[in-house]
């Protein structure tokens, strides 16, 4: 792990509070209109954790790591794949009175 | 060397995921832009995931021996988890929506607690500090998993009345402080200062049943209208369960991820609980169906029942229509035909413009959602504090299943349970009119001193029914006409 760079104390605290803020700042303009598909896509985002739990069970020398692992990953990844897929469906229904007959749908449908 | 380059193309690709994320976030924070926000945050997570497979050419020489095993599982783990959740979200209908995101937000959860089980039992924390950030981690991440699903539960119906039992706050207080002792045991034991009455990972085990059991104390008592800040909340829970696990695995990525979405669910959180006039720990910690009953102030008037058509009619000859939508309308599935009615009103020139009460649906912004699918544009929709000056200066105002947010006894009667709410001044327009399904109270159990008024009539019934009783009585008049 040459490459990794090693974050304890307060360096960490520093990311912790940088990011914090960004998330506040950020969140902190959204329209109440928006309120629910950013709720979700919130959500969409701490499934991230999927990533951590990729590493666990990767990283699994025991059946006991195995199991956790691997209920780690299917857990993160439902939270990553569910939340992608509603906050899509929610926002591709938002749209102004000019652009609704044009160009209802979303231009991309990605597969899962 | 060979080893290092796999790490470097992980951090670059984590590097990217952070801005990924924050860049779509910021994206998400107009309509116009929003949908691309989603797929940017999505291209984000796909690098990082992919990335993170790199880390076999990582791993400790114990687990080279098990690496196709493991391999294998993630691909499967991954593709039953992604898939099913994907499934069910793709076909879950808008109005269930909160309960959805409760579920995903569960497993966020789930899976931040079974990351730092997995570190907890192969002992492979070092350092106090890890161990600590570590308990602290897989608390709030049991607890948001129990918590989100219990809130899941009640959303759904499958629990659908708030369990209240005298001293609950005591025992609820007793379960968190008994989960902390635990946690503290197990740094004691780790570090070799308590010889501990049973063995490391049984205590690891009544550590988490603990925090789980906890998360169920603490969300059982919570009425259903309170679920939209209890989810937001967990939400935020996730996210510093997350944010915490990425310190203690070392991964920027999920640092800057979860800690962001902890800043922006507590935000959230904030911001619905001002829009009830609430605080935080007053929706946690009290519970709103059993508030002391107060006197309320005496209401003179009475109901006055008009027919859906001589309704629909009226709006048809005013110049200017607010419209005030709630659950009700949701729960009658009458959007369409709510639109349909609007456009025909706009047909005949009536200028028509929605009110959505910030705590309208069960989610905060869950009305806008509802309505975007009908097929309501945007830009006739408009939150409390950019309408509520209009109503004065509006012809008629239509409530469509809304109770207690167009209360006036929120600005007047001290002894009402929801005084200093902010509520939508639907009163102060020149003529009101309320469907309603019957002559019940609202989700708070309150009478509404609105219905009473000289200026309001009632339109008992099914939303759908009266909608569509509107929409034929506007349309006859056009029929006649020709």
């Amino acid at each position: 792990m040459d490459f990794q760079i090693s974050m304890t104390g307060f360096v960490a605290l520093y990311v912790f509070l940088l990011a914090g803020f960004a998330g506040w700042v950020i969140i902190g303009h959204v329209p109440a209109i928006l309120h629910t598909p950013l709720m979700s896509g919130s959500n969409f985002v701490h499934g991230i954790v999927v990533v951590g739990g990729l590493y666990t069970l990767l990283g699994a020398r025991t059946p006991t790591e195995q199991a956790i692992g691997f209920v780690a990953v299917l857990l993160g990844a439902g939270n990553a794949a569910g939340g992608f897929a509603v906050t899509r469906r929610m926002l591709a229904m938002f749209q102004t009175a000019e652009a609704k007959p044009a160009r209802a749908k979303p231009r991309h449908h990605k597969k899962g | 060397m060979l080893t290092s380059l796999p790490s470097l193309v992980i951090g670059l690709a984590d590097l990217a995921a952070a801005f990924l994320f924050l860049y779509g976030l910021k994206r998400m924070s107009s309509p116009a832009t929003a949908s691309s926000g989603i797929f940017v945050a999505g291209v984000g997570m796909v690098a990082a995931i992919l990335a993170s497979f790199l880390y076999v050419f990582d791993v400790v020489e114990a687990a080279r021996p098990h690496l196709y095993a493991n391999i294998g599982l993630a691909v499967v783990a991954l593709a039953i988890g992604g898939g099913l959740a994907w499934w069910s979200g793709k076909r879950v209908a808008m109005t269930a929506m909160p309960q959805m995101v409760a579920l995903y937000n569960g497993m966020g959860g789930g899976a931040a607690g079974a990351i730092a089980a997995a570190e907890l039992f192969g002992n492979r924390t070092s350092g106090a500090t890890e161990l600590v950030v570590t308990l602290l981690g897989a608390l709030i991440g049991a607890v948001s998993l129990s918590g989100s699903l219990i809130a899941w539960a009640k959303l759904d119906g499958v629990i659908n009345k708030p369990l209240r039992f005298p001293g609950q706050q005591v025992v609820n207080a007793m379960a968190l402080v008994a989960t902390l002792a635990v946690g503290g045991l197990i740094v004691a034991a780790v570090f070799g200062i308590a010889v501990p009455l049973l063995s490391l990972p049984v205590w690891i085990c009544v550590f988490f049943g603990l925090a789980i059991l906890f998360g169920v104390l603490m969300t059982l008592p919570i009425g259903g209208a309170d679920m939209p800040v209890v989810i937001s909340i967990f939400n935020a829970f996730t996210g510093l369960a997350v944010g915490l696990e990425g310190f203690v695995l070392q991964n920027p990525a999920l640092m800057i991820a979860g800690m962001v979405v902890g800043a922006a669910g507590l935000l959230l959180t904030l911001l619905m609980a001002k829009a009830m006039n609430r605080s935080i720990a007053n929706v946690v910690f009290t519970n709103f169906g059993d508030a002391p009953k107060q006197k309320q102030g005496a209401i003179v008037g009475n109901l006055k029942p008009v027919q859906a058509a001589d309704a629909g009619i009226a709006m048809r000859y005013a110049k200017s229509v607010i419209i005030v939508p709630g659950y009700g309308l949701a729960v009658a599935q009458a959007q369409q035909k709510l639109f349909e009615f609007v456009k025909l009103l706009q047909g005949a020139g009536v200028v028509v413009k929605f009110a959505v009460h910030p705590v309208a649906g069960r989610m905060p912004g869950q009305m806008d959602v509802l309505l975007a699918e009908a097929g309501v544009p945007y830009d006739m929709i408009f939150q409390l504090d950019q309408i509520n000056d209009e109503f004065a200066t509006t012809d008629v105002a239509l409530v469509i299943g809304a109770n207690d947010v167009v209360n006036p006894a929120a600005r007047t009667d001290k002894g009402s349970p929801i005084f200093g709410m902010p509520i939508l001044n639907v009163d102060k327009a020149r003529h009101v009119y309320v469907v309603k399904r019957g002559e019940g109270k609202g989700y708070a159990g309150i009478v509404n001193a609105l219905f009473y008024g000289d200026n309001c009539d009632m339109v008992y019934g099914d939303a759908k029914v009266a909608l569509v009783a509107m929409i034929e009585a506007v349309r006859g008049l056009t029929a006649a006409a020709a």
